[in-house]
Order: structure tokens, then C-alpha cells, then sequence
């Protein structure tokens, strides 16, 4: 029960309630469990609405939904005890439950040992003993099922972002330091017992979560930012910082993280770096494997390795920090990281693009390079699949009034700002007038830029809506990009599985193609209302074989865990999976990290 | 029934999502170098206005932007036309100009330009004052109708309803009127590109502050500006027994 105030507010104590309730509704507030985990974003905000991680966002989406609810009133209303700010909040009461209302019913994951029946529990590994609780509960906080947690205590650490995965494990690990790390792996590796290693659980192929009951290792505890230098740029920190606040902090101080993803609210940086994430804006700051100075990794047996090097150069032996970049815990855990960052641009534009081809979306990205050259920071296209998709689950209007079939966003980063805004009105003009885009707008004012990036960030979150997606992140030749999306979309109606105004109701809602065009790598996710054996087959092999022949990549930047850990024969040769799993054996011979996945040792 | 000859006055200020910083000396909020955008509110206005001549066509014979304020303004001003702004009017000055200044210069601007219906934001988000719409129709002796959530135009009737404590109130006035615009009026558009091309050759023209007379000196001295207290961190309970131990320590309980 609220303390009464001490104004004399006639704000009744019922009304109150009501505002509280409704306005915790909408900035849902971190559920607090025994273990004080920080509930993700995105977990928080799942299916039903674009997670608006800024609280600028917030606050204007506040007002705006505000405007969404009906009106009764179009005379005086005497509502005595409702001020008109504790109307606000209750207006988007409504716009919440509205969103949630239409949402599907929660369907059931299926379990991954399932869904891959070929995948058999390693017979040499033990089970979980009560000595072994025992004895890591001694070591830091733990959730086990023989601690009375429940199936629901265990799920988020079973399941993934996705709700494509799920494991069944029984015990979940937080360790606050190195040296937990340290000896949790080292009593794992005598036991032999599974583990898998977990950061922020926003992983797109099913890496960071379990298959049977091994163990998860859960990083999030271990989110010390670590030491900043002001004038090199270098950040050192806990694997388990989370990207947004090492963002912010370093925002603070006039750089920004080389990384940036949709995910960024609740991915970590240790995450990120064990799947070499890509994200929106390597086109301009380079891959981790460039920015990433060095890497402190407990190695499988329990063996600290610190290679955290704060120096920009040195070039004494083996980089070993490159093995873990991208080694999806199945070396070592990565438990810190020093990475190089940029400077904070003083100036930034965001534009946004309707083009009529795809031939001219290349032609665009040519004159774009052109034009802006070293202030251009992203370049990612979008088909209209997409954005309708994205104006249906949230029920925005689209910010272009056409209906291109193909859209561009850009966005530059500079030090100047008269000197990016001439740049890029130039470009502007040229593109316009020689009808290389059909339609666009340029956003004019920081609000304006980040909800023009909600159209391309909030694309992941939008296809989930409807029950289930099969992500495809593949980087192929620049001039075929669109046509994969093209076929596997023309082979979904062949096999009746496509929704069409005839039949609205198929399996397939629709086959989206978007990413970023600079680097190459299209996201191809095809949306379904549930996953389905008959979707699968259409897709798989098709796709995989569809780049083997163009000798292209059939995961860009997501990474293989689960999902692609069969395919990985597409793209790469025999010869360098047999030396891949030398390195795996030798770092790890019990094959205790994160089993089943990646490039399996014994296969 | 009359044509309409809108006034839209708009001001450039530091951008909304930026959190401001205080200036060195403490009397100023620091603006070297940040970004700056068109007030929110003035955006609501210039769309209300442009909706407006989507409904009534024709009869909307005239929207003119107007801006007083430093010459990097005209970005505002270019903006506000590639929105659907027919013209846009600059007074050029560096000069801090308070409320009653900018009412009395706007009055000079209806009764040059034949203006009858101004839209006005409510405030603007950097002094937060909200008097300039108010203080201008009481300089012409015109209605108003202020935090306008709805907008209505009749034959020469606009009936307006307003945001008030509790509620909505619903009024109506005769032309000429001012309105000044509240958040759930609607959601500005996007300038799209074609748009923007085409207002950077409509007209803009620039006054100095002189042409518009006396009395428009400030009368007020800022003595200081401060941030708000930071925000006491919370405390964390363990569980439920712990929260009750707090609430029982606190003497809620």
C-alpha cells in the first residue's frame, strides 16, 4: 500500500494504484529474483511490442500511444481524483494490452534434443552429483533444481531469445570473478560434466543454451568495467558488461563501443566477442577481430589464460586472443576483454531511402561510397517484406507515404557538422535528381534518427510475432544478394506454403530479405506461425547449397551453434575442419565446452 | 467564410534527446557545438497546420513559418516548409528575446501579413515558459484556445479541445484565433526528400530585429541555473522476509 502523501494531493489512494500498475506496465521494471538477475529487454518486451531500450524512446512512445487511445470525450468529464498526467499513464495501459492481445498464445519450445534427434548425449560425460551442487555452491551463487527451482526459475537460461531452443539443464552457475570461472571449470573437467558458457541469451543459432543438461555458466555477475583510458581509447572490462551500458559509459567520456546491434540492451561484450559479432556498423569501425586488443579466457581445464593486452601493437608470438574471438565457447570463457574505441562523433545523420531495383540500391551504394567516403557508418537495406511486416506488429506509420520495393537506410558519423551536412545534402540532390531513389527522408532531429533506426533494429522482434522465424545470415556476392530471397520466396508459393491473399492463412507469413548491404550480408528470415517440418525441408538444403555454389558463407556474422553446426561443410573445406578440430582437442580433450555445437571434434 | 492565413511560429532550441549541460558560468545552458532541432511542440504545429489544408484544400491560402532567432534558424525554417509551409520568415537577431518581445514582434506579423489563425506550440523545451501564445492574443484581442488535443474548423468556427487538470474542455471561437498545440494533437511527418528539395526554392525572407520597433528588451535577469538533486540510489532487499525487516526499520509498517 503507497505511504499517503504528505500534500495535500486528493489523488485517491485506489487512482494511485492504478497509475503505478499502469505505468509500471509500460517501463516493465527488472524483475528481481533470489539471485537479483537482471531480466533482458528483450525477454521483457517478447512478442508483443519493439523493445524501446532508450528512454527517450520510451518517453515519446509514451505520448504517442497516449494519442492511440479512443476518446470518449467530447464533453467536460468531472474526474475529480485523476490528474490529467495519471490519465497519460492509464491511456497506455490500453495501448499495452492491445499490443498484448493479439499476440499468439504461448506455445511450448520443443526440447533441441528433439527437434535433433541425431544428436546423442555424450556418453562419457557424468551427471550432476550433490557433491558437485554442493560444492559450487560454495564457490558463488547458484539456481539448481535441487535448490527447489522450478522448471519456470530455469527457463530463461533454458531457452532462447528465439523460443526456438530449449535445453534441459538443472543447475545454472553465476560466477563473480575469474577465479570462480576458474575453479568451476577445473572441478568440471576432472568430473567431466558439460557446461555451457552463457552471456546476455540473445544468440540467433541456439549456442548459448543447452541441448541435454549441461551446465550453464551464466556471466552476467561478472559486469565490472575495469579501467578506461582516456586518451588511447582503450576500455577493459568483464566479459559480463552489458553493450549498451559499456556504450554509455564510454559515450560519457567521448568515445563509443566499436559494436552496435539491435540486441545491444542485453547482449554482453563477452557474448559478443565469442561470436565475432558483426553488427550495424562494421562498415565503418572494422570486425572484433580488428578492435579486440586482448582477451583474459579460462581455459577448459581451469587454467587462466590472461592475454589482456592493452597495447594497440605487439607482435611477440601467436595471437592467441584471435582463436577465442568467434570460438563460441568451446576453447575457454572468455571472462574479460580490452577492446580499442572510436571517438563519439559530434555529428550524425540518419537518411532514409525508397529505391525502385535492386539494380539501383547497388548503383546507390556506389554513389553513396562515393559521396561520403570515410563519413559513412552504415549502409543497410531493407525489402518493403520487412517494413510491412514491422508497420502491422507495431502499428506505426511507415515515415516514407510511398511504396517502394526496396529501402536504403544510411547513416554518416563526423567531427564536423557542417562539413557531413554538405556531403550529404549533395548526395541527396544527386540521388533525387537522377532518380536513383524514388522517395526518402532525412531525419531532423535525434528523435527522428533513432525511430527511423526502430524500422531496421526492430525488424528481428517483428517476425517472431507470429510464432516462430527461420533465420538465414549469409554473406554472398553483392550482385546476387537479393535474388536468394527472391527464390526461396518463389519456391515457398510453389509448395503451397505461402501465405497469398488467397490462402492468408499458411504456415508462411512471408519471406523477408534485409542487412547490411556494406559488408555483403543479407539476413534472410522467412516468418511462420509455427516452425514446420515441411518449411524446413524446402529451405534446407536449398539455401546451403544455393551458396555453396557461389562459394559464399552460410553465416555471416551469426555464428554456427546448434543451427548451422551440420552445414558448416558448405563453406568451408575438409582440410580445414580437420585442423579446426585438432585445435578443438587440444584445448579441450574431455569436449566439456559447449558440446553439440560449432565445429564438432568428432564428427 | 474566410480563407485562412496561418501563422506558424517556430523556434530552434536544443535538440530533445540531448540532455543539456550547464555553461560555465552557471546562468546559461551550454549550446557550443550540441545539436539543435525545431521544438517538438512547433513541429505539432506546423503539421496541425498542414492537415488543415489536407481537409479544407483551397481555403488554406496561406501557411507562413516564422522564426526569431540566430541565421543557422533558416535550417528550421527549411524544414518547416519542406513539411508543407508555403513561406518562411526569419527575424535574424543574437539577441535573447523573452515571451512579451517575441509576442509583440509576432503582432506586428499578423497585422502585416493579414494573418487570422495562429498556431503556436505550447512551450518551448528550453525556458518551458508556455506565455507567448497567451500573451499574443491578449496583444490583439483575439480568442484562444490553448493545449489544443483536437482541432476543428467550420466555416469560420474553430472549435478546439484542450488538455486541462482532469480532463478535456471542449471550446469553440470565432476567426481570427490563436491556438497553441499540446503533445496528442498529432504525429508530425516526415519531411521526405521531394519535399525537401522543393523548400530550399520556396521563399525565406529575413528582417532585423529593428524593423519590428521598441519594448523588446528583456526585463528579466537569469541569476542562476542548476540541475536537479541527483536521484537518491535505492536500496536492494534479498527477499520477501527482507523487504518487510525495511518496511518495519522504516516505520511504514
Amino acid at each position: 500500500m503507497p505511504a499517503e502523501q504528505a500534500s495535500g494531493n486528493k489523488v485517491g489512494q485506489k487512482s494511485r494504484r492504478a497509475i503505478f500498475r499502469a505505468r509500471d506496465k509500460y517501463f516493465v521494471p527488472a524483475k528481481t529474483r533470489r539471485d537479483n538477475r537482471r531480466v533482458p529487454a528483450s525477454e521483457q518486451l517478447q512478442g508483443s511490442k519493439i523493445s524501446a531500450m532508450n528512454p527517450s524512446i520510451v518517453l515519446r512512445n509514451a505520448t504517442r500511444a497516449a494519442v492511440r487511445r479512443p476518446l470518449a470525450q467530447s464533453v467536460r468529464i468531472a474526474v475529480p481524483a485523476l490528474r490529467v498526467a495519471g490519465r497519460r499513464w492509464a491511456s497506455t495501459e490500453g495501448a499495452a494490452t492491445t499490443a498484448a492481445e493479439t499476440e499468439p498464445t504461448k506455445k511450448v519450445t520443443k526440447l533441441t534434443a528433439d527437434s535433433y534427434p541425431n544428436l546423442q548425449r555424450g556418453s562419457h560425460f557424468s551427471k550432476i552429483t550433490a557433491e558437485d551442487v554442493a560444492y559450487f555452491e560454495s564457490i558463488c551463487p547458484i539456481i539448481s533444481a535441487d535448490r527447489g527451482a522450478t522448471e519456470d526459475d530455469l527457463k530463461p537460461f533454458n531457452q532462447d531469445w528465439m523460443n526456438k531452443y530449449r535445453g534441459q539443464t538443472r543447475l545454472v552457475v553465476k560466477p563473480k570473478s575469474t577465479e570462480d570461472v576458474s575453479k568451476i571449470l577445473k572441478h568440471c573437467n576432472e568430473r567431466k560434466l558439460a557446461v555451457v558458457p552463457q552471456g546476455g541469451n540473445t544468440g540467433l543459432v541456439g549456442g548459448s543454451v543447452p541441448v541435454f543438461d549441461e551446465i550453464v555458466i551464466n556471466m552476467a555477475s561478472m559486469n565490472n568495467i575495469r579501467s578506461f583510458d582516456e586518451v588511447s581509447g582503450i576500455l577493459t572490462c568483464d566479459a559480463g558488461v552489458i553493450l549498451e551500458t559499456a556504450d554509455s559509459y564510454l559515450r560519457e567520456h567521448g568515445y563509443i563501443f566499436p559494436l552496435d546491434l539491435g540486441a545491444k540492451g542485453s547482449c554482453h561484450v563477452g557474448g559478443n566477442v565469442a561470436c565475432n559479432a558483426g553488427g550495424l556498423r562494421l562498415l565503418r569501425y572494422g570486425s572484433l577481430h580488428g578492435t579486440v586488443l586482448g582477451v583474459e579466457a579460462v581455459l577448459p581445464d581451469g587454467t587462466i589464460l590472461n592475454d589482456l593486452s592493452q597495447l594497440r601493437k605487439n607482435n611477440t608470438g601467436y595471437d592467441l586472443k584471435q582463436l577465442f574471438i568467434g570460438s563460441e565457447g568451446t576453447i575457454g570463457i572468455i571472462t574479460a576483454i580490452s577492446i580499442v574505441c572510436p571517438q563519439k562523433p559530434k555529428s550524425q545523420n540518419v537518411a532514409f531511402f525508397g529505391v525502385e531495383s535492386f539494380d539501383k540500391v547497388q548503383q546507390t551504394f556506389v554513389k553513396t561510397k562515393q559521396a561520403l567516403s570515410e563519413i559513412l557508418s552504415a549502409f543497410e537495406m531493407m525489402d518493403s517484406n520487412s517494413q510491412n511486416i514491422v508497420g502491422q506488429v507495431t502499428g506505426r506509420k511507415h515515415p516514407l507515404e510511398s511504396k517502394p520495393p526496396f529501402y536504403i537506410l544510411i547513416e554518416t558519423s563526423g567531427s564536423n557538422p557542417e562539413h557531413d551536412s554538405e556531403k550529404l545534402n549533395a548526395l541527396l540532390e544527386d540521388l533525387m535528381e537522377n532518380e536513383f531513389i524514388s522517395d526518402g527522408t532525412l531525419a531532423e532531429s535525434e528523435t527522428q534518427q533513432k525511430e527511423l533506426w526502430a524500422w531496421r533494429e526492430g525488424i528481428a522482434e517483428a517476425l517472431g510475432h507470429f510464432g516462430g522465424v527461420y533465420k538465414y545470415d549469409v554473406s554472398i556476392p553483392l550482385k546476387e544478394l537479393y535474388v536468394l530471397v527472391d527464390d526461396v520466396r518463389a519456391k515457398m508459393k510453389d509448395a503451397g506454403l505461402l501465405s497469398t491473399p488467397e490462402n492468408p492463412e499458411n504456415v508462411v507469413v512471408d519471406c523477408v530479405g534485409y542487412g547490411h548491404m556494406g559488408d555483403s550480408n543479407l539476413h534472410l528470415n522467412v516468418a511462420v506461425r509455427q516452425f514446420d517440418k515441411r518449411v524446413e525441408k524446402v529451405l534446407e538444403p536449398f539455401i546451403y547449397e544455393w551458396i555453396q555454389k557461389r562459394r559464399g558463407s552460410i553465416s555471416a556474422e551469426h555464428g554456427l551453434g546448434v543451427a548451422k553446426s551440420d552445414f558448416v561443410q558448405y563453406s568451408r573445406g575438409p582440410t580445414e575442419l580437420a585442423v579446426m578440430k585438432g585445435l578443438k582437442t587440444m584445448f579441450d580433450p574431455n569436449g566439456i565446452m559447449n558440446p553439440y555445437k560449432y565445429v564438432k571434434a568428432n564428427a | 467564410m474566410s480563407n485562412l492565413r496561418i501563422l506558424v511560429p517556430i523556434k530552434r532550441v536544443l535538440d530533445y534527446a540531448i540532455k543539456p549541460r550547464i555553461a560555465a558560468s552557471g546562468k546559461a545552458i551550454d549550446l557550443t557545438g550540441q545539436k539543435m532541432s525545431l521544438n517538438p511542440f512547433d513541429e505539432l504545429s506546423i503539421e496541425a497546420s498542414v492537415r488543415l489544408r489536407e481537409a479544407h484544400g483551397a481555403r488554406i491560402s496561406d501557411i507562413l513559418a516564422f522564426s526569431a532567432g540566430p541565421t543557422k534558424s533558416q535550417d528550421a525554417l527549411r524544414t518547416a516548409m519542406a513539411m508543407g509551409a508555403d513561406r518562411g520568415l526569419l527575424v535574424d537577431t543574437n539577441n535573447e528575446l523573452e515571451p512579451l518581445a517575441v509576442a509583440k514582434i509576432l503582432k506586428k506579423v499578423v497585422e502585416k501579413e493579414n494573418i487570422n489563425l495562429v498556431i503556436l506550440g505550447k512551450q518551448s523545451i528550453d525556458d518551458d515558459a508556455g506565455q507567448t501564445g497567451q500573451m499574443l492574443a491578449g496583444l490583439l484581442g483575439w480568442g484562444q484556445a490553448t493545449q489544443a488535443a483536437e482541432i476543428e474548423l467550420k466555416d469560420d468556427v474553430v472549435k478546439v479541445v484542450k488538455e486541462v487538470d482532469g480532463g478535456t474542455e471542449t471550446v469553440q471561437g470565432k476567426l481570427p484565433m490563436v491556438v497553441t498545440t499540446d503533445l496528442r494533437l498529432n504525429e508530425p511527418r516526415y519531411a521526405s526528400l521531394p519535399n525537401i528539395m522543393k523548400a530550399k526554392k520556396k521563399k525565406l525572407d529575413k528582417e532585423t530585429l529593428e524593423s519590428y520597433g521598441e519594448g523588446l528588451q528583456g526585463r528579466l535577469e537569469i541569476l542562476e541555473i542548476a540541475e536537479p538533486p541527483p536521484r537518491q540510489g535505492g536500496g536492494k532487499v534479498e527477499d520477501v522476509s527482507g523487504l518487510v525487516g525495511k518496511l518495519k526499520e522504516l516505520g511504514a509498517i
